[in-house]
């Protein structure tokens, strides 16, 4: 339905804009003037002066798996992460896990996990849409390398990333 | 449900969520909703099997017309249609027939709650496994829960202890805290497949399937049981954690690895074909297919698929990759050196009409006297698979013109024997393995051309190796045992340069003779129905998902007659 | 007597093109960058100085570096494009505006051990018509560009330009004919010299004339400069004008295909043409080279020094000017097409046109 949006009454002055325009334009000035004196200027001169430790907890850096308390890989491979990834980022080879394994109950693992940094965008959808509280966005931001493969995160260093991550919810440990 | 069945049968009136309808009398009440688009959810129902009615997902309010007192007269509305008295309990849809005047409510506030009920029964005890369940994605549960469940739980204590991850045959693996009882794969086993294998022990919640004590599932039909599984308690071992199902693209297509010619879909991503499962067509495989054409894809995805055209010119030990237009100016130009008299074509019945087709014209381009197909004959057995192992052999000897296909064989022997022959053509067909070609025949030969998908012995032999396309790579048609047309969808491209035989054929022939006028799949189909009575008047797109019936033969499908009876019993829906 | 005069012409085309216009080109991108900076809080390019110490200089390098990077970067030149407009139209929008500096008079005159050097390359008796059909030139370069490209963005901003540019330079013409009606005379150093004598015609506080007249004449002389400014603007096709261009719409305009030097020349040729516009509305509005307030009377006997000041009046003058261009630039937002042409075709028109019957009225009736 076509919402007729209402458009204010102008007086003659308005409508010739010439008070807005110098209104707009003493604002800029003001600004220019007080940056010229070095106030006001919010820049932050980036690889002398770090934010890092200000880094809040929901920041979205890079995507990264984690290990629990019981050094269980927490990812199942169930590929949501992959299903959801707007820039198709994601790359995993499912595997089922050996019987002699010590979490053979949980039956599924991922063989290859791979997340493209060269692709990714930081969206944090992975780790919204993870059944398993098995990946997260760490505040890693500065993601470089020389090569495209460089820039691949395999499995290897999603983990070294990752880290162990405590206090999450153990849903396998109860299975017999 | 085919409706001429029901000619004869009287018509009743049905109410349907407040729309009347007229169906056949007899018609289940769950069918009946289903041809007026009202989903009925359910798990037990198959309209192939039996209807025990003990998943109850499929309760809704029925109601009839009330018992008349002696001289009472019916109330009816301006419609004729009289009062409908509804029941206080529901019913179930899936083992009920409508019945004159009779009501139906799938969307009450009892249906609803019925329907709310039963989901969280059934999730009581259901694991929280969907992230490692390959069912997820195509699960009824899953959807159901979306759709009629509650969306929490209310269950506090410890889900019940069932065996997780068991082998109970070796391609079917049963998870028994997926189950839901539903016993959709005991029936199957039972009445279907006659391998009753299968069955419930325990009582209550403890209930559990399990194979009977030593026996195994390892019927040729087993793999069924995973598809008609309504969740993940059945999976199978070939495709377990292989891909999950939303990754992958559905292709309409038909198995090939027998004369039967099942109607299948093909899973594939990117590809790579990960499964084909049965798909329902009640003039070739009702809803089945046997284990063999199920796992016959992984050649598909083989290491040793030919990606690149090949050839080896004379004195020279390797073949070496070339591009498409050398490969074919190769071939035709080695051609061209011989008589019409000296050169033999082997094509296959593993090709569709349309690369036959294309087959038949380089055969009267190069005015080839010696053509023949492999046969390839197996056992039948006495459900699905039938004998004749070629999935086209009726279309190779309708499109090829064949008297005796297999008769030419011992002839084309005998004359690269005596040096008549001298160069030969092999369309999909691997002679030394699968035939008694020998290196030592072949190796008389002045050229060898030879397509096929994987590397094998022949092509080793061969002067050019050209990269065919495998059926999942391909659109076409093909013609069944019983003489029906049906369709090969193409899933995906071939690895690499891979081309479908008639595009490699009509190559061949353009850069012998040049244009012919054939650009797509479609124009070749439209030039076979033009030449080929058989096909006159059809066009690929008419042949359509379920196929057409083309060639008159005598034979049956055993499942398909046996599923016919039932039918006539009232034993299953059909 | 020849050969020195072409010598020296051509010293003064050496110097004054590539030694004062050019750098100041360069710097008035930086510039740009610094003030936006500024404007917005930021920062802007402050490190680039002397290459590899820690002199940054407030970045002054910043415009070298852009310049070798340019130079360096993969000349690209599109399969589909029109090869040879392809390559004519970044030249075709940075010669004219280079050449129309010939008439712009930097200074009043060096004297050097007795020999008057006038610091103008062609004292043209038609300097602001030069100007015009010279700078008109330079839209050929934007529509070569955008129709060469053979891509849509491009040639969507190649029509746009056309048109705004033809559009405005009707009232960009017009808004200068009381001036001309004033000053009498069409010979930009005479009217530098008219202004020295009688007071900046914006400011005719000083010098000469009568009060009256001149009281008067600030009437059509501020609708003259208000529209000359805001032609200018569209003229040169910078923000709020910048529709041939305009990022959000047609990604890059006219310019999208362009890679390497030749984008930069469109770049540069932009700036350009905002100098020459500046340079141009100082002689014609602020005086040219002249001193205010007569400040320069106790140099009369330093012709040398006088000269000099003279010079540097002029380039403080135009500075200001394009300090005023970028500051506009990064406070308005863009105009949509159908204002753009409203402005052009509805108002400016309109009123340089009765703005010349006004200046001619007050001429005859003070007079």
């Amino acid at each position: 339905m076509a919402i007729v949006v209402k458009r204010p009454k102008l007086t003659f002055g308005e409508k010739i804009y010439l008070s807005s325009i110098a209104k707009g334009m003493m604002i800029t000035i003001g600004h220019f003037w007080r940056a010229l004196f070095g106030k006001g200027t919010v820049t932050m001169q980036y690889p002398e002066e770090k934010w890092d430790e200000n880094l809040p907890e929901y920041y979205r850096g890079a995507p990264a798996l984690v290990t629990d308390e019981q050094d269980r890989e927490r990812c199942v491979a169930c590929q949501l992460c992959e299903f959801i990834c707007p820039p198709r980022a994601i790359t995993i080879t499912p595997e089922e896990i050996p019987s002699d394994d010590q979490w053979a109950k949980v039956e599924k693992r991922p063989q290859k996990f791979e997340i493209d940094m060269a692709r990714c965008i930081y969206c944090g959808f992975c780790q919204e849409v993870c059944p398993e509280q098995a990946i997260f966005l760490r505040k890693d931001y500065a993601i470089t390398g020389v090569s495209r493969d460089e820039m691949v995160h395999d499995k290897k260093k999603l983990y070294e990333i990752g880290g162990v991550r405590e206090g999450l919810v153990n849903k396998w440990n109860k299975l017999k | 449900m085919s409706d001429d069945k029901q000619q004869g049968v009287p018509m009743v009136n049905v109410q349907i969520d407040g729309e009347w309808h007229q169906f056949p009398k007899g018609t289940r009440m769950i069918e009946a909703c289903r041809q007026v688009q009202v989903e009925v959810p359910h798990y037990c129902y198959h309209p192939k099997l039996s209807s025990p009615g003990n998943c109850r997902m499929c309760l809704v309010e029925m109601g009839m017309p009330p018992r008349l007192a002696p001289g009472e007269e019916p109330v009816k509305d301006k419609d004729g249609h009289q009062k409908i008295g509804w029941m206080p309990r529901p019913v179930i849809a899936c083992a009920n027939a409508v019945a004159e005047n009779m009501g139906i409510r799938t969307d009450s506030e009892l249906t609803k709650a019925c329907r709310e009920g039963v989901m969280e029964f059934l999730l009581v005890n259901h694991p929280l496994d969907c992230p490692i369940c390959d069912q997820a994605g195509e699960c009824s549960l899953q959807e159901y829960s979306a759709e009629h469940g509650k969306g929490d739980s209310r269950f506090r204590d410890e889900k019940n202890k069932k065996p997780k991850n068991v082998e109970i045959g070796p391609r079917i693996r049963l998870d028994d805290e997926r189950c839901i009882m539903c016993s959709r794969c005991i029936r199957f086993c039972a009445e279907t497949v006659d391998d009753p294998v299968l069955g419930f022990t325990d009582r209550g919640s403890h209930t559990v399937l399990a194979v009977h004590p030593n026996q195994q599932l390892a019927n040729d039909y087993s793999m069924n049981t995973v598809d008609i599984c309504p969740v993940g308690a059945l999976t199978s071992n070939d495709f377990r954690f292989q891909m999950r199902t939303w990754f992958m693209k559905e292709t309409s297509s038909i198995c090939t690895s027998c004369g039967r010619g099942c109607n299948t879909t093909i899973g594939s991503r990117e590809g790579t074909v990960f499964r084909q499962t049965p798909r329902d067509n009640n003039e070739v495989n009702s809803a089945w297919m046997c284990d063999h054409g199920r796992m016959n894809y992984h050649y598909l995805n083989s290491e040793a698929r030919l990606t690149d055209p090949m050839i080896r010119k004379n004195g020279e030990e390797a073949h070496q990759v070339v591009p498409w237009s050398k490969a074919i100016r190769f071939a035709a130009d080695e051609l061209l050196k011989f008589n019409a008299s000296e050169v033999a074509v082997i094509a296959s019945g593993r090709m569709t009409n349309e690369e036959l087709f294309m087959t038949r014209r380089l055969i009267a381009e190069l005015s080839v006297e010696h053509v023949d197909i492999v046969l390839r004959r197996g056992k039948a057995d006495d459900y699905l698979v039938a004998a004749d192992k070629n999935p086209n052999t009726a279309g190779a000897k309708l499109v090829l013109g064949l008297k005796k296909p297999g008769g030419e064989l011992a002839a084309i022997q005998k004359g690269i024997e005596s040096g008549e022959i001298k160069a030969l053509v092999v369309l999909q067909e691997n002679l030394i393995d699968d035939t008694d070609f020998t290196t030592e025949l072949l190796g008389k030969l002045d050229f060898l051309l030879t397509t096929y998908p994987l590397a094998n012995p022949t092509a080793d032999d061969s002067h050019v190796v050209l990269p065919g396309a495998a059926f999942a790579e391909k659109d076409g048609t093909m013609i069944n045992v019983t003489g029906r047309l049906q369709r090969l969808n193409k899933a995906h491209q071939g690895p690499g340069q891979t081309m479908e035989v008639w595009e490699i054929c009509r190559d061949l022939i353009l850069a012998i003779d040049g244009g012919n006028g054939i650009y797509g799949v479609d124009d070749v189909f439209k030039e076979m129905a033009g030449q080929i009575k058989a096909f006159a008047g059809l066009t690929l797109s008419k042949v359509g998902d379920q196929g057409l019936p083309l060639l008159k033969t005598k034979l049956t499908v055993p499942m398909l007659e046996r599923e016919k009876e039932r039918i006539a019993k009232g034993e299953i829906v059909g | 007597m020849d050969w020195i005069n072409i010598a020296v012409t051509l010293i003064k085309i050496v110097v004054l093109t590539f030694m004062v216009l050019l750098p100041m080109i360069a710097y008035s991108v930086w510039a740009e960058r610094r003030v936006a900076a500024k404007i917005q809080n930021r920062v802007g390019p402050n490190r680039t100085g002397i290459p590899f110490t820690k002199f940054g200089l407030f970045g002054l390098g910043q415009p070298i570096a852009d310049g070798l990077k340019f130079i360096f970067k993969e000349d690209l030149t599109p399969a589909h494009v029109r090869t040879g407009y392809f390559w004519l139209a970044p030249a075709l929008t940075m010669v004219p505006a280079l050449m129309t500096c010939a008439v712009i008079p930097f200074g009043s005159e060096l004297n050097i051990a007795g020999y008057k050097i006038p610091l103008v390359i062609a004292d043209l008796n038609v300097g602001p018509l030069f100007i015009f059909a010279i700078a008109s030139l330079s839209v050929y370069g934007i529509v070569l560009a955008g129709w060469a490209s053979n891509s849509k963005y491009p040639f969507l901003g190649g029509v746009r330009s056309t048109s705004q540019m033809i559009s405005y330079e009707i009232s960009l013409g017009l808004s200068i004919v009381p001036i001309i009606m004033i000053f009498g005379e069409l010979n930009l150093t005479e009217i530098v010299k008219w202004q020295d004598a009688n007071g900046w015609l914006l400011f005719p506080f000083w010098g000469g004339g009568e009060f009256w007249q001149e009281a008067l004449l600030l009437i059509p002389v501020v609708i003259s400069f208000v529209i000359f400014t805001v032609s200018m603007f569209a003229e040169t096709n910078r923000l709020p004008f910048d529709l041939p261009e305009c990022e959000t719409e047609l990604v890059a305009g006219y310019h999208t295909e362009y890679s390497s030097m030749k984008f930069a020349l469109f770049f540069l040729g932009e700036y350009a043409a905002m100098i020459i516009g500046s340079g141009l509305a100082v002689t014609l509005f602020l005086g040219g080279w002249s001193l205010p307030f007569g400040i320069g009377s106790e140099l009369v006997d330093k012709p040398l020094w006088l000269g000099i000041a003279h010079f540097f009046s002029f380039l403080i003058k135009m500075i200001g000017f394009i300090l005023f261009f970028i500051w506009v630039r990064w406070s308005l937002p863009r105009f949509r097409y159908d204002q753009l042409m409203r402005l052009g075709w509805v108002f400016f028109f309109e009123i340089a046109l009765a703005n010349v019957f006004l200046t001619a009225f007050i001429l005859l009736y003070f007079n």
